[in-house]
């Protein structure tokens, strides 16, 4: 058990000659013991490539790694004590699925007396008992991946837990099922758990902290309802959320900030340099009102429990969530954002604002 | 409904029939025509029946030649497979010696048997050869000519320096299609270099050893024109393998029956061995 830092961690992958791009640019980030956090980014982000530099399956080109108060950065990967879950199930072709998960505790010399019970407890807790005395390559793909969760949890003494989209072979019923289950897990043995995901849901319903990383860097760590409410950037607010915020371009005179032709009633706390002012907010606080800025209704998706309402004031698109009971204006619509979740951001950053009186 | 049936299909068969037929039905019908035959010249031939077959399975010099072949082939494959994979596991797997090793590594391949053959004969002479004369320059009488324990030794290494490559070539093909993340995982779960070998690197491997094992087999067991150029089969018969034997009795003593009786043993036993040995790999495959 461990509180792992990072700190000033860069990372580039050799290439031949080209200039130098970081895979990840400069991230410094606690991960408190017993946690249980979701590392969340589009593909291609550098989620993979942190997670291995936390294992030491990767040495980061710059910065440190520490597990407690000790540098572990140039620390082998076994004697760190980390388990890792690969999104591909590993499993061992020759062995049954019993020494597929005792393998990780004979390699590390624990007497046979302490290694059975536990693989029994572990298999028990991934409904492998029955298949413990087969080969485990004649296993599905969702039952080699169980084998492979099961090789990451059935050590009682890691430090962390890392999972690489553990789940993407997974058939769905059975997703949210060992879901649960690692959420139960992780309350049970209290391990700090990272989980790598590019799927909102997973990484939401998992995580007690969310990462979100973009371009290699880590854009805003919170729980789930901070990243819904108080997106810090507006690619947040894209990724997280379906449908995601609407980014809208804005300008601003001696009123504060003006949106789609009208005025706001938002100033920003400190006019900041930089180029790009722009108003972030989430298709969940706008909603139709008598008064306020007049819109075309271009499309109406039901989705069942709400509808997505597509409309277009002034050139600009904005997506609109609207309750199943609520109908929809035909004659006029005008629509309000509530301001108290209405950001506003300067070069994708979000910048402090304030309501005018 | 019923089938429409087409017989002018089969005119697209004919070509394919006929290429077989040319080069392995009609040769391989002469052979056992001849096989079952018995001449006492003037081109006149007399139904033996399976005389010859019981002539061969009982001649003492068929029995030896088949002892030296299996012995030989065993010895080959012993060595062969185990030192193709250790050179297979120190090859880089990037970087640009690469195409230096894998070059290397292709050369003896490319080498004619004869010439390999030659080759080595020069190389191992005792008066001239840089082998031979090292070899004895340390003390060691050795003169493949005339003992048959140099000969041999000559031989098994000749073999082995030329068709090494194979089996490294084919294990590295198989070492390199395996996924990085089953090298992680081991280095996660604390494997040793022994463990990942055994438990990654060897199951993995599975199926290019069993060609490299089987080719390797065939081509051993088939040798000729290697043994032939380096020891003629000498010293006496000592490495008479098979096939020397055979161009012995069928080309030497014109003994078309026996010769070709021998012939067809052989093949139903290299035929044989490589279903056994195949069946035996595959079923080990499909309980996996």
């Amino acid at each position: 058990m461990a509180k792992i830092t990072l700190e000033g961690i860069r990372h580039s992958y050799p290439s031949d000659g080209r200039e130098q791009i970081w895979a990840l640019e400069e991230i410094s980030q606690v991960w408190e013991d017993g946690g249980a956090y979701a590392l969340l980014g589009p593909s291609g982000c550098g989620k993979t490539t942190l997670l291995n530099i936390i294992s030491g399956l990767l040495k980061p080109t710059r910065g440190n790694i520490l597990f407690n108060t000790d540098d572990v950065t140039e620390t082998t990967t076994s004697a760190r004590q980390i388990a890792q879950v690969f999104q591909f199930p590993v499993v061992y072709d020759t062995m049954t699925v019993f020494d597929n998960l005792a393998f990780p505790l004979k390699n590390r010399g624990l007497p046979k007396t302490e290694i059975i019970p536990r693989v029994h407890e572990i298999a028990a807790m991934l409904d492998l008992t029955e298949s413990l005395d087969r080969r485990a390559s004649g296993l599905t793909a969702d039952g080699k991946q169980k084998i492979s969760l099961g090789r990451g949890l059935v050590r009682s003494d890691v430090n962390a837990i890392l999972f690489d989209e553990p789940l993407t072979v997974i058939d769905p019923h059975l997703k949210w099922q060992l879901r649960s289950k690692l959420k139960q897990l992780h309350q049970q043995v209290g391990t700090t758990m990272i989980y790598v995901t590019h799927d909102q849901t997973e990484a939401l319903t998992f995580a007690d902290k969310v990462v979100v990383m973009f371009e290699g860097k880590v854009v805003q760590v919170g729980t789930p309802q901070e990243l819904f409410e108080m997106p810090r950037h507006t690619f947040v607010g894209h990724f997280i959320g379906s449908p995601g915020m609407n980014v809208l371009p804005c300008n601003t005179d001696e009123n504060g900030v003006r949106c789609l032709g009208v005025s706001l009633g938002l100033i920003e706390k400190q006019p900041g340099k930089g180029n790009q002012l722009e108003v972030g907010v989430r298709p969940e606080f706008v909603f139709f009102d008598e008064l306020g800025i007049p819109v075309r209704v271009n499309k109406v998706d039901d989705l069942g429990r709400y509808q997505v309402v597509e409309v277009e004031a002034d050139g600009q698109i904005l997506k609109m969530v609207v309750p199943e009971s609520e109908s929809i204006p035909s004659e006029n619509p005008c629509i309000s954002f509530d301001l108290d979740f209405t950001k506003l951001y300067r070069d994708g950053w979000m910048v402090d604002s304030e309501e005018t009186a | 409904m019923n089938k429409l049936s087409n017989q002018r299909a089969w005119l697209f068969v004919v070509p394919v029939v006929l290429l077989v037929a040319f080069n392995a039905l009609i040769p391989l019908m002469t052979v056992v025509n001849y096989s079952v035959q018995e001449t006492f010249g003037n081109n006149q031939f007399f139904w033996h029946g399976v005389g010859w077959f019981e002539q061969v399975l009982k001649s003492e010099r068929f029995h030896a030649s088949l002892l030296r072949q299996l012995a030989f082939t065993t010895m080959i494959l012993l060595i062969e497979v185990p030192l193709g994979i250790a050179v297979a596991l120190c090859m880089p797997r990037k970087g640009p010696w690469v195409s230096v090793c894998l070059v290397l590594m292709a050369l003896p391949l490319l080498i004619p048997w004869n010439v390999v053959g030659a080759m080595w004969n020069i190389f191992a002479l005792p008066d001239i050869g840089l082998l031979g004369k090292m070899i004895n320059g340390l003390g060691i009488d050795y003169n493949f000519t005339q003992q048959p324990v140099a000969a041999w030794v000559t031989t098994v290494l000749m073999d082995v320096w030329h068709w090494t490559s194979l089996v490294v070539l084919l294990t590295y093909a198989g070492l390199c299609s395996i996924p990085d993340a089953y090298y992680q995982a081991a280095r996660i779960d604390g494997a040793s270099g022994w463990a990942v070998f055994r438990f990654i690197q060897l199951p993995k491997l599975n199926r290019v050893l069993t060609i490299a094992i089987l080719l390797r087999f065939m081509d051993s067991f088939m040798i000729y024109t290697e043994p032939f150029v380096l020891t003629g089969g000498g010293p006496g018969n000592t490495t008479t393998f098979l096939s020397i034997d055979l161009v012995k009795i069928a080309l030497g003593q014109f003994d078309l029956g026996p010769a070709a009786a021998m012939s067809l043993i052989y093949f139903m036993v290299v035929l044989l061995v490589c279903w056994i040995f195949y069946t035996a790999m595959m079923r080990n495959e499909g309980q996996s």
